[in-house]
């Protein structure tokens, strides 16, 4: 498990609702820019990894219990993202690396795959 | 206890909604957070294939003691093959819908994975029927 605190420190990245969260803990990373994909998913307490900067993504989060997105390539969350996630206590992070290096940082500190 | 919404054709900025007050009702009727999951993953599924293939549709809900049931019923145009369109990867969504994250021929799949009981009435030139039944004792994971 890793608390999103650490999260946010591994890939150097910038909070931007939900702060309350920071002690919140993760165990799965999954990257995808495929919805669809996510939806697929069964376990708890993932974060996920994605390039898709519009409501869906964070629509998509909530309604599979994901609490926590992290927006790679400094992708830039719309307010309407921002009010979204907010009410359902879902933390947004934007991280300056891509899905692929923010992942494999997360992975080399022990965030776990989903398969 | 029962409730039905609308459901808009093409209107992405919306989707999700009804699922997302459905899963808050399920969660203040006390229904088990993973059976809230599947019930809600299902009907999002159905609800975003509304908005995306239909020409506008309604979502209802009813929960008893026993069991959540959920129906999406759209107005048309219906799915010519269903059998095609429950083989997971076979899709017919637009460019547009893709670039939403979605439409990538896994949703009728996951539905019948996350359903107890699934039934779909449908065919080309008519309405599409989905009724998903979640047994409250049931568990499918």
């Amino acid at each position: 498990m890793m608390k999103l605190s650490e999260v946010i420190d591994v890939i150097d990245g910038k909070v931007l609702c939900c702060t309350d969260l920071l002690d919140k803990e993760v165990k799965f990373g999954f990257s995808s820019d495929l919805m669809s994909d996510v939806l697929t998913l069964r376990d708890d307490d993932i974060l996920l990894i994605t390039g898709l900067a519009n409501v869906q993504s964070v629509r998509t989060a909530e309604l599979s219990d994901i609490n926590a997105i992290v927006l790679v390539r400094n992708k830039v969350a719309t307010q309407a993202m921002i009010d979204m996630a907010t009410d359902a206590d879902i933390m947004i992070i934007t991280t300056k690396h891509s899905m692929f290096k923010a992942s494999g940082l997360l992975f080399g500190k022990g965030l776990s795959p989903i398969y | 206890m029962q409730t039905t919404f609308s459901v808009t054709a093409g209107d992405f900025t919306k989707a999700g909604t009804a699922s997302s007050q459905i899963k808050r009702m399920l969660k203040q009727l006390g229904v088990p957070q993973h059976t809230i999951k599947r019930i809600i993953v299902a009907l999002f599924e159905a609800e975003v294939n509304v908005i995306a293939h239909s020409f506008g549709g309604e979502v209802q809900c009813e929960v008893t003691p026993e069991k959540v049931f959920v129906r999406v019923v759209d107005t048309g145009p219906g799915i010519p093959n269903l059998s095609l369109a429950m083989k997971e990867g076979w899709s017919t969504a637009s460019e547009q819908v893709r670039e939403m994250g979605y439409g990538a021929g896994m949703g009728l799949p996951n539905i019948k994975k996350s359903a107890d009981i699934l039934e779909i009435d449908t065919a080309a030139n008519n309405h599409t029927d989905i009724r998903m039944t979640f047994y409250l004792n049931g568990d499918n994971q």
